[in-house]
């Protein structure tokens, strides 16, 4: 069935449908109405959840850090600074190997204080051993919620599901609300291979010396190093995890489509743009104008960031002469970080085979400032006929 | 008027209800066949007695450019007093249409290369029953009756659906 | 051999002997109970156990009198610190190696 929703709705009824049992969140802008929709959800009863009211996000995580290892599917949600303030917990949580799923209304962060969309807040976390997905409409943000807990679960790594705020959160479109029946078979219960319990009791994530040690039983428990080393090697992994899910749920609801990328008309292009979240569904509208003038263009969205997947994007990049990269996010005092993983990749996969592609940045949308088609279209076929710059060039900026 | 893709902005004041208007109408469209429906509010700035403003796009296919509506090809108006605070017609296509909420009488307007619609809906909605300034069904009305958008009883439809799922 | 087939992915601990091992060996005092003293002895009935509920090593037992498992007891003193009728004393483990000898 389609109704039409925003996009914070559309999260709240995918995390309603997996049946999330602890909700913890903070209220912060442009989240808000996703918590106050499950707070509403879980005080009707149409919820069986205990919604868990905190002081702060640290708190948020915390609880939700303790409710999962004690077996429970988990929600929280954030913005910008509630992220930053998460942050310590957020590494825990990661290291914990716990499959919470939490939605980043992506916001700007302070300072100066700013509560529009921009992605610098999850890319801000790109390092902390989350995966990031990142969603372009409100189909994309249910379904992703779905997939990221049967995909959490499965490999015991917590998931952003990271959407644009207000520009996904508060517009409204038409999606399909997947049926409970069909997401109860998709997604089992939520059963993990250890659970804290009074019958069994441990402490979690107790201090590691430098080097292994013999536990309690005799066996040689791995040290920090081995479970750092076990939590990257299952980050990686997780692309053949996402795959499997992608074919689950095709199978499961009619609906699927590349797990990692989502390109349109970039296979007989020259010059793809590549972004993440909505601004790649704005650039196919760019690209039909410049298709009509008779450039050769294309536009890849990434939705599978953490694990970055390198092979999947430069294979698809191979022998194109340009690839245009607009970020609403920076790494200050360098360049987009998406630009520098994208070059990364295109180096370890492509150079001495092909010429690789000129790589041009473009920063767009920085706190919410418009981004209109028409700059992004002008700035995209500039950028076809030769690197416009080799620092990132700022869209939309009035200085 | 082209009715492959429309582009509507409504004009209204926090708390007036133009959002849901826009969300009706939405769904009407989408209802209607419409396969591209995106209704999004002037973000962040909604406060009760403010100006906002919310643009609704309907297109026979799916929208893929959420950004804010440059040009329209109608501009709904939830009250006249808006008038003096905000240019409702900036960006209007000429010729457009604009859906106007006014006791005041149609000569003492005068819009240059647009088309004007005006209804008392403040006084039609009271007597109709509704509390004093709900405006955001009748508004619907007017919105139908000057531009045949979707047919009325869609609309119709559309409000009953909107507010029978609202309990107390 | 490395830890590839450790059950876990993470870090934990489960109750039993510590990384030092077998650590009574590192106490200078023991702790020594007056059962005249001791509520759950007085009463003899499950009550107070607040050295239980206190020794950050788990070794003493909830039971009547509260035993001290001097195999793991590294003679903190927290229990001692803690007693509300100060039923236990910490005594220098000098005086116990001496009476071990004879």
């Amino acid at each position: 069935m389609h109704i039409i929703e925003n996009g914070n709705a559309a999260a709240a009824l995918g995390v309603k449908l997996c049946r999330a049992s602890v909700i913890a969140a903070y209220p912060i802008t442009p989240q808000t109405p996703l918590t106050e929709k499950l707070s509403e959800y879980v005080e009707r009863g149409d919820m069986k959840a205990e919604y868990i009211p905190v002081e702060s996000e640290h708190s948020a995580l915390a609880v939700c850090i303790a409710a999962s290892s004690a077996g429970a599917r988990v929600f929280t949600a954030t913005s910008a600074n509630g992220l930053l303030y998460m942050h310590e917990q957020v590494q825990w949580a990661s290291g914990a190997r716990l499959p919470i799923v939490m939605c980043v209304v992506n916001r700007a962060v302070g300072a100066p204080w700013n509560i529009w969309n921009d992605q610098q807040d999850s890319i801000s976390q790109r390092d902390t051993g989350w995966i990031q997905i990142y969603c372009a409409d409100h189909q994309q943000i249910i379904d992703t919620v779905i997939k990221a807990y049967w995909i959490a679960e499965k490999v015991s790594i917590p998931i952003m599901v990271c959407y644009d705020g207000y520009i996904l959160s508060h517009t409204f479109m038409p999606f399909d609300l997947p049926e409970q029946e069909k997401v109860d078979a998709f997604l089992p219960p939520f059963k993990p291979e250890y659970a804290l319990s009074p019958e069994e009791p441990a402490n979690l994530n107790t201090v590691t010396l430098p080097d292994v040690r013999l536990d309690v039983r005799g066996e040689l428990a791995h040290s920090y190093m081995e479970i750092r080393y076990l939590l990257q090697e299952d980050l990686r992994s997780t692309l053949a995890v996402a795959a499997d899910a992608e074919k689950r749920f095709a199978k499961i609801f009619g609906r699927s489509g590349d797990p990692y990328i989502e390109s349109y008309r970039c296979d007989d292009a020259d010059h793809v743009a590549v972004g993440l979240g909505s601004l790649t569904y704005q650039l196919r509208v760019s690209v039909d104008a410049l298709r009509k003038e008779g450039i050769k263009v294309g536009v890849m969205g990434i939705r599978f960031y953490r694990p970055f997947p390198d092979e999947a994007i430069a294979n698809a990049l191979k022998g194109k002469k340009t690839v245009i990269v607009f970020e609403k996010a920076l790494s200050y005092g360098y360049e987009g970080a998406l630009t520098s993983d994208l070059k990364s990749a295109l180096y370890e996969h492509l150079a001495g085979t092909v010429t690789l592609p000129s790589v041009q940045n473009f920063i767009v949308g920085i706190g919410g400032r418009e981004i209109r088609t028409d700059d992004l279209t002008q700035m995209f076929r500039a950028a076809t006929k030769g690197r416009v710059s080799r620092e990132p060039t700022w869209i939309g900026l009035k200085l | 008027m082209d009715k492959e893709f429309i582009e509507i902005r409504w004009h209204g004041r926090g708390g007036q209800g133009a959002i849901t208007a826009a969300k009706i109408v939405a769904s009407a469209a989408f209802a209607s066949g419409y396969a591209g429906v995106v209704m999004a509010p002037t973000f962040g700035t909604e406060r009760r007695g403010a100006p906002v403003m919310t643009s609704l796009k309907i297109s026979r296919t799916k929208i893929y450019d959420l950004s804010p509506i440059e040009t329209p090809d109608i501009v709904v108006v939830l009250d006249h007093l808006l008038l003096k605070e905000t240019d409702v017609t900036h960006g209007l296509k000429k010729g457009g249409i604009i859906v106007l909420n006014t006791p005041v009488a149609f000569e003492s307007y005068g819009f240059k290369d647009f088309k004007l619609a005006i209804a008392d809906i403040t006084a039609i909605s009271v007597e109709a029953g509704l509390p004093h300034g709900m405006v955001n069904t009748g508004i619907i009305g007017s919105l139908e009756k000057a531009t045949n958008l979707l047919g009325i009883d869609i609309l119709i439809k559309g409000i009953e659906e909107e507010f029978s799922t609202r309990g107390g | 051999m490395g830890t590839r087939n450790y059950r876990r992915k993470t870090s934990h601990s489960e109750h039993g002997p510590g990384d030092g091992g077998r650590t009574g060996s590192w106490r200078v005092e023991r702790p020594v109970l007056d059962q005249s003293l001791c509520i759950p002895c007085k009463r003899n009935k499950e009550a107070c156990f607040i050295c239980w509920l206190f020794c950050p090593e788990i070794v003493i037992s909830r039971t009547i009198p509260p035993r001290v498992d001097l195999e793991y007891c590294k003679g903190c003193g927290i229990c001692a610190e803690e007693c509300p009728t100060r039923a236990i004393t910490m005594v220098d483990e000098a005086k116990f190696s001496e009476e071990d000898k004879e």
